[in-house]
């Protein structure tokens, strides 16, 4: 399973398009303005014998924000009348932050949050040398503060032209 | 009687956890704002995959001990995990260089076992394999600041890894438990980690202008569950709420 996330296919199975929809509009916690589905968190939606089943993964292993985000999802679907509903954590494979939408991207750049920059290639990605452009003039001109910050997936930044202080969201 | 895998993989979540809990305790002591951050940011990383490595245990062993039950309800001479973890925190000199020694084996370790052929152990490994990699880089920073900052920094460095040098042999030992599971493409050989801890280790403490102490002796037992008091003292603030209140929930 790639980037490519398991949409209901086009069987006119209005349960699981509802299941689906449903899933997809849960907000995470700590960044309330993605959604499980910008963040790539949410990984499918699929139909078996004992219902519908949604497939989630947390961005890091110890993410707070993991259990929260399961109940979220079952009374989502709770509140679209599915009753037989069960909501699944999946560690493999590994999330990565390039499975985040480009609209993802955007909406935490207006947030105030800079969104993760380029590809999370292993090693070159933590090792090589970040530029990071400031979420809210946009100058190029940042420096990294701490590598840890708010919350397990961003880093603590500052922007040297407008001096206001911005979240990165770590590339992994 | 415990199966090699359940052993196993309870050395490497009790590992995580005991660390975890370690950082932990520096929750809202660190020297600076931004170190409390880290510090806590990276036990959540350690209790994370805890939490991953006790849920396998657990199915593992078959008998429904869940991870809670793992973690809250066992006592000393049950833990598995290396003694290097448990050593009180110390300072921050010996905090920052423990963590920096435990990473550096971790991260190489969890690219390897990322390939075993028990694929939850994979599963987790790769998850946090890109964890570790921050731990090294954060800790191996600091190590350098410390290291060729001022005479009282480089003091201290010197000093935790004079302590710390005789409980990193344990990391690289293997017994018949892990071995046949190495044979078996489950475990990752510590011999392959080897190489790659000494470079890192060997380019940090050039930059940080420390000398690598000579192996000698080292400590040994954790694994087989033999601790120092040290441990009896952690658990008991770390299973404070399950002891007193069996059951509790929140």
């Amino acid at each position: 399973m790639g980037a490519v996330l398991s949409f209901p296919p086009e069987t006119g199975d209005a349960e699981l398009a509802a299941a689906h929809a449903a899933a997809a509009s849960v907000c995470d916690p700590e960044v309330p303005v993605l959604t499980i589905a910008d963040l790539g968190v949410l990984r499918a939606v699929t139909r078996n014998e004992n219902g519908i089943e949604v497939v989630i993964t947390p961005t890091y292993s110890g993410c707070p924000a993991m259990d929260m985000i399961a109940v979220q999802v079952d009374l989502a679907l709770e509140k679209a009348g599915i009753t037989r509903r069960k909501v699944r954590l999946s560690l493999s494979p590994a999330w990565t932050t390039d499975w985040m939408s480009e609209a993802g991207k955007e909406k935490l750049r207006a947030y105030g949050i800079a969104p993760p920059v380029g590809k999370a290639q292993g090693r070159a990605a933590l090792f090589g040398v970040e530029e990071v452009a400031c979420p809210h003039c946009g100058s190029a001109e940042t420096e990294r503060v701490s590598e840890f910050g708010s919350t397990a997936c961003k880093a603590h930044w500052r922007c040297l032209s407008c001096r206001e202080p911005f979240d990165y969201f770590k590339c992994i | 009687m415990e199966t090699p895998l359940f052993t196993y993989t309870l050395r490497l979540a009790d590992n995580a956890l005991v660390l975890g809990h370690r950082l932990s305790e520096w929750c809202g002591h660190a020297p600076m704002l931004e170190e409390d951050l880290a510090l806590a940011n990276m036990a959540l990383d350690l209790i994370g995959q805890a939490r991953n490595l006790y849920t396998h245990a657990g199915a593992i062993e078959g008998k429904g001990r869940s991870e809670d039950d793992l973690a809250y309800l066992r006592d000393c001479p049950d833990w598995r995990n290396i003694l290097l973890v448990e050593r009180p925190r110390g300072d921050f000199a010996f905090t920052i260089l423990r963590q920096f020694l435990y990473a550096a084996f971790m991260h190489p370790y969890f690219e390897r076992l990322a390939a075993s052929k028990d694929e939850t152990l994979a599963a987790i490994a790769a998850k946090s394999v890109k964890e570790m990699a921050y731990h090294v880089r954060h800790a191996g920073e600091w190590v350098i600041r410390l290291g060729d900052g001022t005479e009282e920094s480089a003091a201290r460095l010197r000093e935790a890894l004079e302590d710390l040098w005789p409980f990193t042999g344990e990391m690289f030992e293997v017994d018949a438990v892990e071995q046949a599971l190495i044979d078996a493409g489950i475990a990752v050989d510590p011999a392959a980690i080897r190489p790659v801890w000494n470079a890192t280790v060997d380019h940090v403490f050039g930059e940080a202008l420390l000398a690598r102490p000579r192996d000698g002796w080292m400590q040994t037992g954790g694994r087989r569950g033999e601790h120092s008091e040290h441990l009896g003292h952690l658990l008991s603030d770390l299973q404070f709420m399950q002891r007193t209140y069996p059951g509790a929930t929140w």
